[in-house]
């Protein structure tokens, strides 16, 4: 970042809510819907203060009835509003499967292009805040298995900021993952900052003997183990996905064909994950690039425990990120 | 048990302008004929996939339809080929459709438990139980802050009552006082089980009051009953005074989808309702009020054939989507700006 471009410190929290403010401003379609999303202030706090500056029919309290307000969302969208809905966590979204699988992501092929579905829904997801097997699940590559929606991870306060608008006239269903331990994620953001494309991954650091392949809640641990592979003489290369449908499939390629090694990080369990696919992309596409296998390090296969030492053990760390790299492409320190 | 006509039914029954009672005739017509047809389209492999045919509660669509204004928005089920055809899809294209032809209304991408159609608000088709009762709440929701006097009527079977969309859809549209109208076809079954056997409260308009919402029972079997209940019910939700509940008790003389050995009822019960038949008794009462004679109703039958016969035309010249468009329509077309 330049020194003389003016910035503005803030938290991923409150990134994603000058997004919505923004958004709530420049379009009078655009509502916010979900639980406790007014007057508490929104779960993750996130929607703090915008009942007072929106008021109730665009800032609206909903039941705890995912899936009616799922729905409504999207017969809002196709009755002509913009709404986000908020889902207070992954977890929970699982009441409302019927409606973003069987509707939202359907609708539009079902009726031959006649009817498309303009609905952001928003949704936190991850572990890491011992909040233990009901509430720390990261399913989004699970929601990236289904055609007809789009599945972003906004992992920097520039996506967090930047991601909402370009999904909100998007004219197909976009979900947004926001990882629950990025919210108090402190940095400084371009006074300016505004929209950002939502189909492209980018390099958040340059390499050339490893690709590390992440996405949202890992990025900053796998940046972490970047910085700890320089130091003993590896220089790994680090993709943020950003989305995870559609991927962007031409830029993981490109990287691993400069560096011939990649690792993916990722959040979800291994079996039938988004990086499984990812890995099953590289084989199809760069197989011949590669001097050393695929490695993947995801989170354990049980569900999340509540301990903090198991909850740590459970996931991927900066550690195991670089042990992984390390045997791959052999001790240089 | 089919219930007794009442001297009382007689009574409620509202007195129908001749032109408008042979337009519920034709209509209930237009229906039987197209599901006969298309019964014996699917025994010709000419239609495949699941099939539900509507037969016997052909007045609850043709009557309530009439409620309904050109901008009001309809969201319905896999049974909802009486529904389509009355709203106005054109039968040519409900037929092409379920050919698979890309000329039908969903361009050979629903069948026949997708019918959509933009130019009448119809919002399909939706083959889960319960799954339209959410989006019907966000159509009306839309209308409410767009302040739009739109009606958003829902169709669904008895069956959905017993899911959680139901009851979350039916207290989130009177919190929040939204347009709809939610059409409860209640045909006794849910494929094979009885509602007295899935529900420990079968007084569906008891659980629809008990979301503060206003409901009643309406004769399925009769049309100008239905459209009298629909149009009462449309007025008050048009005029802002939030969602109402109809139960249109009815009945369905086919098999639940096109194979079914019907081993949840018996032939008799079937037989008793069928002396309900709403066709039948719609026609028989016009004759009696002197409506109605048999050469109007043979120039319906031959009208209604005719557009039939052009409809099956329709649909056998119709063409095969290529399959290099498989996946337009995953996403919509965008041409970057
Ligand atoms: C959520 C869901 N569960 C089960 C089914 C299978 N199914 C299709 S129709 C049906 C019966 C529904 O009965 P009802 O709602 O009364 O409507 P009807 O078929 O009588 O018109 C069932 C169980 C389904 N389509 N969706």
């Amino acid at each position: 970042m330049s020194a003389q471009a003016k910035t503005v410190r803030m938290t991923y929290r409150e990134a994603m809510r000058q997004a919505m403010r923004d958004a709530l401003r420049r379009d009078p379609r655009v509502f916010l819907m979900g639980e406790d999303v007014g007057r508490y202030g929104g779960c993750f706090a996130v929607s703090k203060g915008l009942l007072e500056e929106f008021g109730p029919a665009r800032i609206r309290d909903t039941p705890l009835s995912e899936s009616a307000f799922v729905g409504a969302g999207i017969g809002a969208a196709m009755g002509g509003m913009r709404p986000i809905v908020e889902i207070m966590t992954v977890n929970f979204s699982l009441l409302a499967l019927d409606q973003i699988v069987n509707n939202a992501a359907a609708i539009l092929f079902m009726s031959g292009g006649q009817f498309n579905v303009p609905l952001v829904i928003r949704m936190t997801t991850g572990a890491g805040r011992q909040l233990a097997a009901q509430h720390s699940h990261s399913l989004e590559g699970w929601y990236a298995h289904i055609p007809g929606i789009k599945v972003l991870a906004p992992a920097t306060l520039e996506d967090a900021r930047g991601m909402l608008w370009t999904a909100l006239e998007d004219p197909d269903p976009v979900l947004i993952f926001e990882h629950g331990s990025l919210y108090n994620m402190e940095g400084e953001l371009a006074a300016d900052a505004g929209a950002v494309d939502i189909d492209k991954a980018v390099l958040r650091r340059s390499g050339s003997d490893v690709s590390l392949i992440t996405y949202g809640g890992t990025l900053g641990k796998t940046l972490a183990a970047a910085e700890e592979l320089a130091g003993a003489g590896i220089s790994a290369e680090v993709v943020d996905l950003r989305t995870l449908r559609p991927l962007d499939t031409a830029t993981i390629l490109d990287s691993v064909t400069r560096t011939h090694r990649a690792v993916i990080v990722d959040e979800g369990w291994r079996s039938g994950s988004i990086a499984a696919e990812i890995s099953a992309r590289i084989m199809e596409g760069a197989f011949y690039e590669l001097d050393a296998p695929v490695a993947r390090v995801c989170t354990a296969e049980a569900p999340m425990p509540y301990a903090k030492h198991l909850e740590d053990a459970a996931l991927p760390q900066a550690p195991a990120i670089v042990e992984c790299v390390r045997a791959m492409v052999g001790n240089r320190g | 048990m089919a219930a007794p006509r009442s001297r009382a039914d007689d009574e409620l029954r509202p007195r129908l302008k001749r032109e408008h009672a042979l337009e519920l005739l034709r209509q209930m017509l237009r229906i039987r004929r197209l599901e006969e047809k298309c019964a014996e389209l699917y025994s010709a492999a000419k239609i495949r996939g699941f099939l539900h045919l509507y037969i016997g509660e052909e007045a609850v669509a043709a009557g309530a339809m009439q409620a309904l204004e050109a901008d009001d928005a309809i969201v319905a089920t896999y049974r909802e080929h009486g529904h389509a055809l009355v709203r106005g899809i054109p039968a040519e294209k409900i037929m092409a459709e379920l050919y698979g032809k890309q000329e039908g209304c969903s361009r050979g991408r629903g069948g026949s438990m997708h019918l959509f159609d933009a130019a009448t608000r119809f919002y399909g088709g939706n083959a889960i139980v319960g799954g339209g009762l959410p989006v019907a709440i966000g159509l009306a929701l839309a209308d409410k802050l767009q302040r739009r006097a739109r009606v958003t009527a829902c169709f669904f079977g008895e069956g959905a009552v017993a899911e959680g969309e139901f009851h979350e859809s039916m207290n989130l549209a009177a919190l929040w006082k939204l347009p709809v109208l939610f059409c409860c076809e209640n045909n006794l079954y849910a494929m094979g089980t009885a509602l007295k056997r899935s529900e420990s409260e079968i007084d569906l308009c008891l659980k629809a009051t008990s979301y503060e919402m206003p409901a009643w029972p309406v004769d399925g079997m009769d049309v100008a009953m239905c459209e009298a209940a629909a149009r009462r019910a449309a007025l008050a939700v048009r005029s802002g005074e939030g969602p109402c509940f109809l139960e249109f008790r009815t009945y369905r003389f086919r098999a639940h989808s096109m194979y079914d050995p019907q081993l949840y009822r018996t032939k008799a019960e079937v037989e008793e309702w069928k002396k309900r038949d709403p066709i039948e008794t719609f026609e028989a009462r016009l004759k009696e009020q002197g409506l109605l004679n048999d050469a109007e109703v043979t120039a319906i039958e031959a009208a209604v054939a005719d557009e039939i016969a052009k409809a099956v035309e329709f649909a056998e010249a119709g063409t095969w989507e290529p399959v290099e468009s498989l996946t337009r329509f995953v996403y919509s077309d965008r041409t970057q700006p």
